[in-house]
């Protein structure tokens, strides 16, 4: 805010290039500042609900910093969380580019895994390294199909998204449980009914030194994939254009169909590697608990992350950090575990508010301020 | 009890049964969110309303002993949800789904952090009346057991059916939802129109919620809702946005729940999971089937998000 | 695993000591009262009054909260995915814990596999697990007890309150426990009469409870008269049952109170007494045993009280069988036994005692039980 400040007396003596900087500069921290604040009012909010129940709000937020990032311990929690739900962000954050709005991101994981927990007897007799990478193209390939038949069901045949894919998630969480119960049952999986377990060299396991699977430097990488995608690519800015107006991107003969089916399907296969993930680094087979709700829990970081592939990043941290003090919170508060999904549907309320709220501060607009005096 | 064994007669029975049982909730959250989508509203959310609704009317059923009071603490908690929805939804730039996925969060969040006292304690169900009074066999007995809510959900979808199309405040609800120019030019004032028929749709919703937690099954935790809030929002789009429709779509998907565990019942019990898919295999279909890909669908209210 | 090499006793000393002082100098503020005596851990995959299942748990730590010198923790609806592992590392990080007992089936492989070698001071006793000493660290140790035989003692009960000879369960999912759940109840109606069958119904998920209440409607509807079942919270199928004017045997803890004149027994867990006593044995620097198991003898579980409706005549059957319970080795599974597809399990003569490993493997419904096991 401060630096707005400054700008404003600066640019007063400057030339027409240092406006355009400011006004850029002054967009740029808007959208960084006023989501920041939307947080804290959550935050703030949340703390008044806690202190009317009668319990200490600082307590509260000490122990999800502790729990969260005050060991290294928590640090490994909050990491370990982390990558799933940078990949189901993702499946929200890529069609939302197009003005879709994709729920059914956990339909789209629970394939992804469930794909690579059948097939990886199949390829056991390769090398790790080969095999890992044909499962996880099967998985992206399946969790890719599922989320852009969403995308052509929509464009083709006019069906909304949100409905679709979320019906669909029921439909493959169906279908896991009946190919983990069913014909892929391991016999020997006695209590936990799960396909066969995969072979030790097909496990992934932790990053050197870290108690966090490779999974979170996969996840980082697609954001960072997706982000070029978007932001410096003819692919990205024509999505951006089709997702402001469709029919006026039809107009303009942008290829609306191929983008759609391109950016649900990307979106799909990044939410398949998520529960590749699962199955290759957590479980070692596929099961139930494959449908744990990252789905669900990657809409709330995409839209907290306004769609933003870098901004999933933090947002995930900061998500996966509430998720790891719970049982804290749980312990020490003697609070419910429901006590951070309250917490989650407060700040995402107070974060959508603070859309309305973009271009009402002034001090985010000093050229234009100016030129009104 | 008589035995009476009816072999295949058992599955249709079975789904009449499950049919009017299950569907009450999909029936009310979907009149509900007829009501809201036909002001040009969309709201996600209400599966937080239902649970909370559930939450709520349990509760306040068993503090008071009364499960009208229920459902009535449920219909005002659902209406306040509502009554947030729509005027959050009236500020500029506030996308309606993404809050209703908000609301739903914090829906499901305050229901089940409230809702933790209330899941040992036994609270009152709601009365039925015996509609199958004249059959000697018990399972027809049982089926057409129906709940008193049933029939008011059935009524509300002919009131509503009948207040869009033959009243002026019906009228008036249909262009603020096809035009908020044309509401404007009119006189009206959407905004307002909407928050008000979207607090009136969680009322609904709550009410929905009710019926889980106060008649079938019949008791308040939290996995008492696997989802109706969110696929009663789906059956409205089957449904085409009219009232009437929606009660078959609601009995429909109801019946088509019923299908697993009665199958199961006669010995079919093979992939019971892909059994228990069929009612969202069902309404994708039908989607699917009636959709189109050039012209907004039949009945869409214009100013609706999810079909613009 | 070289861990054989001590002795228990010293390992819990230890550990409890280095959990405790981690606890204290970690986290001076905010430290509980875990830094004394003996800290334990139990985590639950659902709500803890579900009526069911986490309830039996929760009411076992309730007794251990008593005990002197103890301090509990608990921590409800984890997840079997991360969450229960990093959950197992924060009370053993933050709270101290040298002992902990994370109840769930699906806890054990791979999460608890998975965090115990890193741990090897800190003791994981788990539910229903099937611990191996050849390819289980030493530091887990798996208890369970004989509901088997519960579920057979509400079977002879329902045999002989059935006026339809039919029975209903309903199953969450055809995994052994469940399956042996299942054909035990049959097996038991049918030492009273051996025209009786059972039909079952599985719903797919532990805890779902539209699906559970349809399902027992749907039994209901095919004339079974005296419901059971096996999903973590019986409570909605107890009362939907009951309200359709079937007879229910409970399980997993006791329903009575949600139909106390439908209610004819229960097959319960008795965790409080297994847990004491497994505490007991820690507080005393004794060793847990890896593989424990145990039935109504041993106290591992009991039975709830016969309700009103109960006849004389099934009483006595289910006294005179419980005591027989009670001298130890009851052989449930007698042949000839054939499973419902028609295929021998067991020749004439052949038999399983309770503590029959191979019963904890179960894949057949026997014959007499309507449905199938996929």
């Amino acid at each position: 805010m401060k630096t707005a400040d400054q700008n404003i007396s600066h640019s007063k003596e400057k030339i027409f290039l240092t406006d355009v900087w400011l006004e850029t500069l002054g967009k740029r921290s808007e959208a960084v500042l006023l989501p920041i604040g939307a947080l804290f009012v959550g935050f703030l909010t949340f703390g008044l609900f806690l202190y009317f129940l009668g319990k200490s709000p600082l307590d509260f937020y000490a122990l999800v910093y502790k729990a969260g990032f005050g060991t290294s311990f928590s640090w490994q929690n909050t990491l370990s969380r982390t990558a799933p739900l940078l990949f189901a962000a993702l499946c929200v954050a890529l069609p939302a580019r197009l003005g879709l709005m994709v729920i059914g991101g956990e339909g789209a994981i629970v394939l992804g895994g469930v794909t690579f927990g059948v097939l990886a007897g199949s390829v056991s007799g390769l090398p790790g390294i080969i095999a890992i990478l044909l499962l996880a193209t099967a998985s992206m390939l399946v969790a890719g199909v599922w989320i852009g038949a969403v995308g052509l069901l929509r464009h083709y045949r006019g069906v909304n998204e949100t409905i679709a894919s979320l019906l669909m998630a029921y439909i493959a969480i169906a279908l896991m449980n009946h190919l983990v119960e069913g014909p892929f049952r391991d016999p020997d999986s006695l209590n936990k009914p799960s396909t066969a377990p995969i072979a030790a060299h097909l496990r992934i396991g932790d990053i050197p030194g870290w108690d966090v699977h490779w999974g979170l430097i996969a996840g980082l990488f697609c954001c960072l994939v997706s982000w070029v995608l978007l932001e410096r690519t003819t692919l990205g800015f024509a999505a951006r254009i089709a997702g402001g107006n469709i029919r006026a991107a039809q107009v303009q003969g942008l290829p609306v169909g191929r983008l759609i089916l391109c950016f649900t399907s990307l979106g799909g296969a990044f939410a398949g590697l998520a529960g590749m993930f699962e199955v290759a680094a957590i479980h070692g087979s596929a099961n139930a608990s494959l449908a744990s709700g990252y789905g669900y829990t990657g809409i709330l970081v995409a839209f907290l992350a306004r769609q933003n592939p870098i901004a999933i990043i933090p947002v995930a941290i900061l998500l996966a950090a509430f998720e790891a003090s719970s049982g804290l919170i749980q312990r020490r508060m003697g609070l419910p575990d429901a006590t951070v999904l309250v917490l989650q549907g407060l700040v995402f309320v107070s974060i959508l508010l603070s859309e309305s709220l973009y271009g009402r501060f002034r001090i985010f607009y000093p050229v234009s301020q100016e030129s009104e005096k | 009890m008589t035995e009476t064994d009816l072999g295949l007669w058992a599955i249709p029975i079975a789904i009449l049964g499950g049919a009017i049982r299950v569907s009450t909730p999909f029936m009310f959250v979907s009149l509900g969110e007829v009501l809201t989508e036909r002001s040009g509203r969309f709201n996600l959310g209400l599966e937080g309303t239902l649970i909370f609704g559930a939450m709520t009317g349990y509760a306040a059923a068993y503090e008071t002993g009364s499960p009208l009071i229920g459902i009535m603490a449920a219909a005002f908690t659902g209406g306040l949800f509502g009554l947030f929805h729509g005027i959050v939804c009236s500020l500029p730039r506030v996308n309606d789904i993404a809050i209703g996925i908000a609301l739903m969060l914090l829906g499901m969040g305050l229901a089940f952090f409230f809702g933790k006292p209330y899941i040992q304690p036994v609270a009152p169900d709601l009365p039925s009346i015996e509609f199958g009074w004249w059959s000697v066999i018990p399972q027809v007995k049982a089926a057409l057991r129906v709940n008193v809510l049933f029939i008011i959900g059935i009524f509300a979808a002919i009131g509503l059916w009948w207040m869009f199309f033959a009243t002026r405040i019906g009228l008036l609800i249909r262009v603020v939802g096809d035009s908020t120019n044309a509401a404007r030019a009119m006189g009206l004032r959407p905004a307002l129109i909407r928050a008000v028929a979207t607090a009136i749709g969680g009322a609904f919703a709550g009410i929905g919620g009710a019926y889980l937690s106060l008649f079938y099954p019949g008791s308040w935790n939290e996995g008492i809702s696997s989802g109706q809030g969110l696929m009663a929002v789906a059956l409205v789009i089957f449904a085409r946005w009219n009232p009437i429709a929606c009660v078959w779509a609601a009995i429909l998907f109801g019946g088509a729940g019923a299908l697993g565990p009665a199958l199961q019942s006669v010995g079919l019990s093979d992939g019971y999971y892909l059994f228990y898919a069929a009612p969202y295999v069902l309404t994708l279909c039908v989607l699917i089937f009636t959709s189109s890909p050039t012209r907004a669908m039949t009945g869409a209210p214009g100013e609706l998000s999810i079909t613009k | 695993m070289s861990s054989t090499l001590f002795s228990r006793r010293n390992f819990l000393k230890v550990s409890a000591a280095l959990a405790g002082s981690y606890a204290l100098g970690s986290m001076p503020k905010l430290a509980n009262a875990g830094s004394h005596g003996l800290t334990v851990g139990f985590i639950y995959v659902g709500p803890k009054d579900d009526f069911g299942y986490n309830q039996a748990h929760a009411e076992g730590a309730a007794a251990v909260k008593l005990m002197k010198g103890v301090n509990v923790v608990e921590e409800e609806n984890v997840a079997e995915t991360v969450d229960v592992q990093k959950t197992m590392e924060s009370i053993i990080n933050f709270d101290g814990a040298a002992l902990l007992f994370p109840t769930s089936f699906g806890y054990f492989d791979p999460h608890i596999l998975e965090i115990a070698p890193k741990y090897p001071n800190v003791r994981f006793q788990h539910a229903a697990g099937l611990w191996l000493a050849d390819k289980h660290p030493m530091n887990v140790g798996s208890y369970f007890g004989y509901i088997g035989l519960g579920q057979y003692l509400n079977g002879i009960v329902a045999g002989h309150m059935s006026n339809s000879k039919k029975l209903g369960f309903v199953a969450a999912k055809p995994i052994p426990q469940v399956l042996q759940n299942i054909n035990s109840y049959l097996l038991g109606a049918r030492q009273v009469d051996p025209a009786i069958t059972c039909q079952v119904i599985f719903t797919g998920e532990w805890s779902l409870a539209v699906k559970e209440a349809e399902a027992t409607n749907a039994l209901a509807d095919a004339n079974c008269d005296v419901i059971t079942c096996h999903v973590d919270g019986p409570k909605v199928v107890m009362e939907t049952a009951a309200g359709r004017g079937s007879y229910v045997c409970g399980y997993h803890a006791n329903q009575s109170p949600l139909a106390p004149q439908k209610y004819l027994t229960g097959a319960e867990w008795n965790w409080s007494g297994v847990y004491t006593r497994m505490v007991q044995t820690v507080l005393d620097g004794g060793a847990i045993k890896n593989f424990d198991r145990g039935g109504l003898a041993e106290g591992y579980i009991k039975m709830s009280p016969l309700g009103p409706a109960v006849s004389d005549a099934a009483r006595s059957q289910f006294k005179d069988t419980e005591a027989e319970m009670l001298r130890g080795n009851f052989a449930a599974y007698k042949g000839p036994l054939r499973d419902n597809a028609g295929n021998t399990i067991l020749s004439a003569g052949e038999s399983l005692v309770e503590t029959d490993i191979s019963l904890e493997s179960m894949n057949y419904l026997v014959e007499g039980v309507i449905g199938s096991t996929s």
